[in-house]
C-alpha cells in the first residue's frame, strides 16, 4: 500500500464558464480533512456555470469525500451551477446519487417564545393555573371511577389491587423499619439536650411519642413511599403509555382510570396508614434506646408514654396518612398516564411524580397542621 | 483466506436458553458481499441467531468466526475492535429517544473517530442524506414516522462505514412501497460500500428481491433445514416446508405445525 497522502483539491478555470475541481490524495479517516468552507470563496470568485469534478489523482476515500461532495452538490444546486461528477469512481457517483435523490428537508419555523415572553409572570401564572386545572380534572375522573366502584359497575380488578398492596406494603418494611427507628432516635436526641437543661429528661418520652404519632412517623413514611411507590407508579404507567398498552385498554372500552389508577390509589390508601402505625411503633422503640442510654429505665419510659399517649394523636397521624396516600398515588399516576413516549419521557415522568408528590406532601402537612391548630385538636 | 470466501462462518452452533434448546447444529457461511437472509417461521429463533452472531448471547456450543477469526473465543477488547466494523439496526430501531436524529448518528463518529466537530456535522448531514433524511438532524425519534425511524437507524448503522451490516427485520411494519425503497437503499449502500449484509426477515418480497444467500431455521426439528439462494430453494428445495414457506402456501400436512 502506498503511503497515505493528504487530501487536496485544485480549482482551475476552464473554457467558457466552466471550471474543474481536481481532487487528489487520500480522502479517508486519519488524514487532515479538507473544509468545504475554504473552497466556497474560490467558487464564488470564479462563478462558473459548470463544474467538473475530476478524481484521477484520488487515492483511498470514504465518507469524508462523500460529505465534501454533498456540500459541493448542495452549493451548486443553490447557485444553479451544473455539477458533473462523471470522472469519479462509480461507487462514489452512486452514493452521491442516493444521497441527493431526496432534497434536504427544511424544518418549518415554529414561533419560539422570546425571553421576555417566557419570563412574563402572566404566562407563568396561566401555566400554573392550567396545571392545577388538569390536576382537578384528574381528581374528578378519579372520583367518578371510585363512585363506579362503589356502585359495583367498575372494571377494577381485585387481583391488581392485591398485587399493588403487596408491592407497596410488605415489600417496604425494611426501609420503613430503618428510617423510623432512626427518626425516633433523632427526635429523642434532639429533645434530650434541651430537656436536660431543666432536669426534665423523662419528658423525652412525651416528645418522641407525640412527635412520631402526630408528625414524623407519617411524614417520613410518606416521603419514603413517594420515592419508592410514587416513582414506580409513574414509571409503570409511563412505560405502558410508551408500549401503547394504555391505548389498548382504552379501545377495549375500559377506563384506564378504573383499570390502572383506582387499584393503585386504593392500595396506597390501605397500606400507608398501616405502615404509619408500624413506623410509629418503631420510632417509639428508637426513642427508648436513646432514653435507655440517658439512664431512663424502660419501665419509666413506658409509664411516661402511657400518660402522654392519646387516641387523638394517633388519629391525627392516621388521617394525615390517608390524605398523603391519595396525594402520592395521584402524583405518580398522573405523571405516568400523561407521560410522553420514549425512555427520556418516562424518566421525566418519574422525576415529576416524586417532585410533585413531595411538594403536595409538605403543603398538605402544613395546611392540616394549621387547620388542627385552629380546631384545637 | 481469499477475499471471495467466507466472511462469517457459523460452526456447529447450538442456541439454548438454559436447558431449552432453540436451535442446534447450525453450520453455514456468509460470503463477502452477500445479502444473507436468516428466515423461518415465527418463534424459530431467527432474532436469537442474530443476537448470537452479534455476541449479545453466547452460544451453548460451537463458535462463530469473522474472517476466519473466532469471535466466540475472543476477549472483550478484540470483540470491541471487531464490532467497530459492524453496523447494526434493531427490530424497533434502537434509536436513543433522548437524542435528536443528528445526535444519534454523530454518537459513533464522536466515539470512534478523530473528526472535528465541523466534520462530524458534515458526515452526519451526508449519512442522513443517504437515507433520504437530509435536514432532519434536529428532530427527535418520537417526532418522525416509523419508516423514517427505520431509515435513521440505518443511517446510524452506516455511520462508521462498516464492513458488515446486520438488520433485524428492517422492513417490518412498513408499507410495501417504503419497504421496497428501504430494500433498494440497502442494496445501493451495500454495493457502493462493498459491505456484507446479514438480515433477519420473513418478508417474501424482500427475500426474493435482494437476498443472494439464506438459511432456513425450522422450529419443529430445531435445526437449519435449508441453505442457499432463496429463489433456488423455492423451486428446488427437497424440504416441502421450505418450499411452502417461500411460495406462501398453507402447510399441506397438519403435523407440520407440531
Amino acid at each position: 500500500m502506498s503511503p497515505p497522502q493528504a487530501p487536496a483539491y485544485q480549482l482551475s478555470d476552464g473554457p467558457g464558464q466552466s471550471a474543474t475541481l481536481s481532487l487528489s490524495g487520500d480522502w479517508a479517516q486519519g488524514q487532515e480533512p479538507v473544509d468545504f468552507r475554504d473552497l466556497r470563496p474560490e467558487l464564488v470568485a470564479l462563478a462558473p456555470r459548470q463544474l467538473l469534478v475530476d478524481g484521477d489523482a484520488l487515492g483511498r476515500w470514504d465518507s469524508l469525500l462523500m460529505a465534501f461532495l454533498l456540500q459541493c452538490h448542495n452549493y451548486c444546486r443553490a447557485e444553479g451551477i451544473e455539477l458533473d461528477v462523471s470522472p469519479l469512481p462509480e461507487s462514489a457517483r452512486q452514493l452521491l446519487r442516493v444521497a441527493t435523490t431526496v432534497p434536504p428537508h427544511e424544518r418549518p419555523r415554529e414561533p419560539r417564545p422570546g425571553l421576555l415572553q417566557r419570563l412574563n409572570p402572566l404566562r407563568a401564572a396561566r401555566g400554573a393555573l392550567r396545571d392545577i386545572a388538569e390536576s382537578m380534572a384528574f381528581l374528578g375522573d378519579l372520583g367518578i371511577a371510585l363512585l363506579n366502584l362503589c356502585r359495583g359497575r367498575s372494571n377494577t380488578r381485585f387481583t391488581d389491587f392485591r398485587h399493588f398492596c403487596y408491592q407497596s406494603g410488605p415489600d417496604a418494611f425494611a426501609i420503613i423499619s430503618l428510617t423510623s427507628v432512626l427518626v425516633g432516635m433523632i427526635l429523642a436526641y434532639l429533645g434530650a439536650v434541651q430537656l436536660k437543661l431543666f432536669g426534665a429528661e423523662i419528658y423525652v418520652a412525651n416528645l418522641v411519642v407525640i412527635g412520631m404519632l402526630r408528625e414524623m412517623g407519617v411524614l417520613m413514611t410518606a416521603v419514603v413511599m413517594a420515592g419508592r411507590t410514587g416513582a414506580a407508579y409513574a414509571a409503570q404507567l409511563g412505560t405502558m403509555q410508551t408500549n401503547e398498552e394504555i391505548d389498548a385498554i382504552t379501545t377495549m372500552g375500559v377506563s384506564p382510570m378504573e383499570f390502572l389508577v383506582v387499584p393503585r390509589v386504593l392500595a396506597l390508601v390501605i397500606t400507608l396508614p398501616l405502615l404509619t402505625i408500624y413506623a410509629d411503633l418503631l420510632g417509639v422503640l428508637g426513642g427508648a434506646i436513646v432514653a435507655g442510654g440517658m439512664g431512663i429505665t424502660l419501665l419509666q419510659y413506658v409509664s411516661q408514654i402511657e400518660q402522654a399517649i392519646s387516641m387523638t394523636h394517633l388519629l391525627v397521624g392516621l388521617s394525615k396518612s390517608v390524605v398523603f396516600a391519595v396525594l402520592i398515588a395521584i402524583a405518580g399516576c398522573r405523571s405516568g398516564i400523561q407521560s410522553g413516549r420514549g425512555s427520556a419521557a418516562v424518566g421525566n415522568a418519574a422525576t415529576e411524580a416524586v417532585v410533585t408528590a413531595l411538594i403536595y406532601l409538605i403543603v398538605a402537612d402544613a395546611a392540616i397542621n394549621i387547620l388542627f391548630q385552629h380546631l384545637e385538636i | 483466506m481469499a477475499s471471495s470466501e467466507a466472511h462469517i462462518s457459523v460452526r456447529g452452533v447450538t442456541m439454548a436458553y438454559g436447558a431449552r434448546v432453540i436451535q442446534q447444529g447450525l453450520n453455514f457461511d456468509v460470503n463477502r458481499g452477500d445479502i444473507f437472509v436468516i428466515m423461518g417461521g415465527s418463534g424459530c429463533g431467527k432474532s436469537t441467531l442474530l443476537k448470537h452472531m452479534l455476541g449479545l448471547i453466547e452460544p451453548a456450543a460451537g463458535e462463530i468466526l469473522y474472517d476466519g477469526q473466532s469471535f466466540t473465543r475472543a476477549d472483550t477488547a478484540t470483540r470491541d475492535a471487531m464490532r467497530r466494523r459492524w453496523g447494526i439496526t434493531y427490530q424497533s430501531g434502537g434509536l436513543f429517544s433522548a437524542m435528536t436524529l443528528g445526535e444519534n448518528v454523530s454518537l459513533p463518529l464522536q466515539l470512534y473517530t478523530d473528526y472535528s466537530r465541523a466534520e462530524v456535522t458534515e458526515v452526519v448531514a451526508y449519512k442522513l442524506a443517504l437515507v433520504g433524511l437530509g435536514g432532519y438532524e434536529s428532530y427527535y425519534p418520537s417526532e418522525v414516522s416509523g419508516g423514517m425511524r427505520k431509515r435513521a437507524a440505518l443511517s446510524r448503522a452506516i455511520a462508521l462505514d462498516p464492513q458488515i451490516l446486520f438488520f433485524d427485520e428492517p422492513s417490518a411494519g412498513l408499507d410495501p412501497i417504503s419497504s421496497r425503497l428501504l430494500d433498494e437503499l440497502i442494496v445501493q449502500i451495500k454495493e457502493s460500500m462493498g459491505a456484507t449484509v446479514v438480515m433477519v426477515t420473513h418478508e417474501l418480497p424482500s427475500i426474493f428481491g435482494i437476498a443472494t444467500n439464506s438459511v432456513y431455521l425450522d422450529a419443529a426439528s430445531k435445526t437449519m433445514i435449508a441453505c442457499g439462494d432463496p429463489r433456488q430453494l423455492r423451486d428446488h428445495s427437497d424440504q416441502p416446508v421450505v418450499r411452502q414457506f417461500l411460495a406462501r402456501e398453507a402447510a399441506a400436512e397438519p403435523e407440520a405445525e407440531a
